[in-house]
C-alpha cells in the first residue's frame, strides 16, 4: 500500500491538460506536466476543489461499490444529515431511510444522532475547560488536513472530539452487536459519503489508528439507486436525532447545535483559510468556537452531493423541523459520562505535515529559499499557469527543487527565442574576410569574430 | 542586536508598506509565513514571527506615512526590522500597555487599532528594541531565536 490513500483521483484519458484545477487547489498540490494534471500525494487534502473545477470531469472521488455489502452479514447504513437534505419536503425522510433497507441494508443509523452528542460534548468542553481559544471543529476532515499542511500551529486548537461519523459508527455497532449477537467483524458500517475527504478519513484516518467504518458509498449513487426503485409501500423509519443534530449537515448547523453564541461559522475552503489566518495572527480572541467546513454550504455542498446546497439547506431545515425528535436519544448526562471516560476523543495525535519544506537541513533550505526568491524575480509575475504551476512562485519553487526549468515559463522562453533570433540576424550579417569586404555588416567587426555566439554562457539547467 | 555570523547564509525579505493601505495589511505576514514554512521552521516559531510582522505592518498602515520591513533569517534566528516615517510614539511605555491605542475612530471601526500591537510583538519576540522620534518615525527591531525546539529537523 502506498503511503497515502486519496479518494480524489484523476482519469488521465479525460484530462485535457487545462490549468483550471491548479489554481483552485488550496495546497498547490497539482501540476500539469506533459499535457496532464498530476496530484502530489503528500500535499493533497482531498477537499474536492479540483473535482468541482474540472469542466472535463477528469477528477472524481473514489468510493466503494454496493458489492461491498456482501462482505458482511449485518449491514448498517450510516446516513448523514446531508442525505436528508436531498429529499423534497413532500417525500418523507423516514420513507427515504426505509428505502435504504430495500437496497440491502439491515439497519439505518442516523449520523445526526452522533452530531447531537458531539454538539453537547462541544458545549461542555467550552463551558468547562480553559484550553486556548478558539476551539476549532474537528468535524470536517479536509479542514483537519488543511491545518496539518498549512496551519500546523493551530492543531492544538482542534477540539479533541471525534467527528460524528466515527462516533455514529461506534454506537451503531455496539447497538447491533447487542441486538444481533453477531461478532463485530461480521457487522459492516457503510457511510453514505457526501465528499471525498470523508472517504479518505475512513480509509486512512488521522486522529485514530483505524476507522470504525468499513466502507464509504457515494451519496449521489445511493440517491440514484433509491430514486430508481419502483414505488411501493414501506414501513417508515422513526427518526431519533433532534432537529439540531439533523441541521448539523448544513453550514452554520454546528454553531446552532452547540448553542455557543461566540461562534464563527465559515464554509468554503478559501474562506476557511482566511479565518485560520486571522486566528494564527491572534486576531480572533473573543471567539470560542470555529465551525469550519471545506465545502460551500457545509456537507450539503460536498462534491458527491448532486444538488445545490442552498436549496437542499431549506429542505434539510424543513425535514429537521418535521421529523426531528423532541429529546436527544442520548441524554446530556450520558454525554458527560462519555466525554469524561474519553469515549469521544481521538486515540492518536494529529501531527503537522510539513510538506512545504524545501530541505530537512535548515542551512540548505535557507540557501534554496534565497535561490527561490532570486528565481522568482526573473519570472514575469503574471501567474498565468501556462507552465503547469499555479503561480510564478510555485514555478520558482519547482525550479529550485529541480522539478522544472526556467524555460517552462512561456514568457522567458519567448524572450530567449527573441534573443536567439536577434543573434541569428546579427550573425547572418557577418562575413568571413576571405569572402570579401563588400558584404554588409562585415566592416570593422573582425574583432567580434571570437565572440561567444552561444549567448554569454547562459545556464539552461534551471 | 546580534546578527548572523559572517559566512552563514542569510535569507532576506524586504517589503514596502504604505500608510492607510488596509487592503494590503497582512500581505507581508502572509508572504513571510510561506517562506518560513518552506525553510522548515517549527510551527510555533513561524507563528511568532508572523505575529510580530503582522502587528508591525498594521502599525505602519494605521499610524505611519510609509515604512519598510526587512526580515533576515539565518540558522540562529529571525531578525525583523520595521522602520517607518511617521508621527513617532510619544510614550513608548504607555504604547506597550494592552488596550492602549492612539488609533483614530474610523480605523477602530474597521477592526484595527485595539491597542494590542506592541504588546503582541513583545509577547512573541525573544528580543525587542524600539527607537522612536516624535514627528520623524519609529524603528522596531525584534529577534525570534530558532534552533531550540527542533527547527529544521525532520519533523
Amino acid at each position: 500500500m502506498s503511503q497515502y490513500f486519496h479518494s480524489v483521483t484523476l482519469d488521465k484519458s479525460l484530462c485535457k491538460g487545462c490549468t483550471n484545477c491548479i489554481k483552485r487547489c488550496p495546497t498547490e498540490a497539482i501540476r500539469v506536466t506533459e499535457g496532464k494534471s498530476h496530484i502530489t500525494e503528500e500535499r493533497c487534502i482531498d477537499c474536492g476543489e479540483c473535482i468541482r473545477t474540472c469542466a472535463s470531469h477528469a477528477k472524481s472521488a473514489l468510493v466503494d461499490g454496493f458489492e461491498r455489502l456482501s462482505d458482511f452479514e449485518y449491514r448498517i447504513a450510516l446516513a448523514p444529515p446531508s442525505f436528508f437534505g436531498l429529499w423534497k419536503p413532500q417525500s418523507e425522510i423516514p420513507v427515504a431511510c426505509a428505502r435504504l433497507l430495500s437496497l440491502g441494508f439491515d439497519e439505518v443509523f442516523e449520523v445526526a444522532l452522533a452530531a447531537d452528542i458531539v454538539a453537547e460534548a462541544t458545549r461542555l468542553l467550552i463551558e468547562n475547560d480553559s484550553h486556548p481559544r478558539p476551539y476549532i471543529s474537528s468535524a470536517c476532515p479536509a479542514v483537519i488536513r488543511l491545518m496539518q499542511v498549512r496551519f500546523p500551529s493551530l492543531l492544538p486548537n482542534l477540539i479533541p472530539l471525534e467527528a460524528p461519523i466515527e462516533i455514529a459508527a461506534t454506537l451503531a455497532k455496539e447497538e447491533a452487536i447487542a441486538r444481533t449477537g453477531l461478532p463485530a467483524e461480521r457487522i459492516g458500517g457503510f457511510f453514505l459519503s457526501p465528499c471525498p475527504a470523508k472517504v479518505t478519513a475512513i480509509k486512512q484516518p488521522v486522529g485514530r489508528m483505524r476507522s470504525n467504518i468499513d466502507a464509504a458509498l457515494s451519496i449521489s449513487e445511493v440517491y440514484g439507486a433509491i430514486a430508481r426503485m419502483p414505488a411501493g409501500e414501506v414501513e417508515p423509519i422513526t427518526i431519533r436525532a433532534t432537529p439540531s443534530g439533523i441541521g448539523w449537515g448544513g453550514a452554520g448547523g454546528e454553531a446552532r447545535a452547540t448553542r455557543i453564541r461566540a461562534a464563527v461559522s465559515v464554509d468554503g475552503i478559501h474562506s476557511v483559510i482566511q479565518v485560520l489566518d486571522e486566528i494564527e495572527r491572534g486576531r480572533i480572541q473573543d471567539i470560542q468556537y470555529i465551525e469550519a467546513q471545506a465545502c460551500v454550504g457545509g456537507c450539503l455542498g460536498g462534491c458527491l452531493v448532486s444538488q445545490n446546497p442552498f436549496i437542499s439547506k431549506v429542505r434539510l431545515m424543513a425535514a429537521a423541523d418535521t421529523y426531528g425528535a423532541k429529546e436527544p436519544a442520548v441524554a446530556d448526562i450520558e454525554v458527560g459520562r462519555l466525554l469524561n471516560g474519553h469515549k469521544l476523543s481521538f486515540d492518536h495525535p494529529i501531527e503537522p505535515r510539513p510538506v512545504m519544506k524545501l530541505d530537512p537541513d535548515l542551512a540548505k533550505a535557507l540557501v534554496m529559499m534565497k535561490d527561490l526568491e532570486m528565481t522568482l524575480e526573473t519570472l514575469p509575475g503574471l501567474d498565468c499557469g501556462a507552465c503547469g504551476c499555479p503561480s510564478c512562485r510555485a514555478l520558482a519553487e519547482d525550479i529550485v527543487r529541480g522539478n522544472a526549468l526556467k524555460t517552462d515559463c512561456i514568457f522567458l522562453l519567448r524572450e530567449r527565442v527573441r534573443e536567439l533570433a536577434e543573434e541569428m540576424v546579427d550573425l547572418a550579417r557577418k562575413v568571413p574576410p576571405a569572402m570579401g569586404q563588400n558584404a554588409p555588416g562585415s566592416l570593422g567587426e573582425t574583432g567580434e569574430r571570437a565572440r561567444d555566439v552561444t549567448g554569454g554562457g547562459r545556464d539552461d539547467s534551471r | 542586536m546580534p546578527r548572523a555570523a559572517g559566512s552563514e547564509c542569510v535569507f532576506s525579505l524586504e517589503f514596502a508598506v504604505e500608510g492607510m493601505d488596509f487592503a494590503a495589511a497582512g500581505d507581508v505576514a502572509g508572504n513571510l509565513k510561506r517562506a518560513l514554512q518552506q525553510i522548515g521552521l517549527e510551527p510555533t516559531t513561524v507563528r511568532r514571527a508572523c505575529i510580530v510582522v503582522y502587528e508591525a505592518e498594521t502599525n505602519i498602515v494605521i499610524h505611519a506615512y510609509r515604512g519598510r520591513i526587512t526580515v533576515d533569517v539565518s540558522t540562529k534566528g529571525i531578525f525583523i526590522v520595521a522602520e517607518d516615517e511617521g508621527p513617532g510614539i510619544v510614550d513608548v511605555e504607555l504604547a506597550m500597555r494592552e488596550g492602549y491605542s492612539t488609533a483614530p475612530q474610523h480605523v477602530r471601526e474597521m477592526g484595527f487599532g485595539a491597542g494590542m500591537g506592541l504588546p503582541n510583538i513583545r509577547r512573541s519576540a525573544d528580543e525587542l528594541d524600539i527607537q522612536t522620534k516624535v514627528g520623524v518615525g519609529t524603528k522596531v527591531q525584534a529577534v525570534i531565536n530558532i534552533g531550540r525546539t527542533g527547527d529544521g529537523g525532520g519533523v
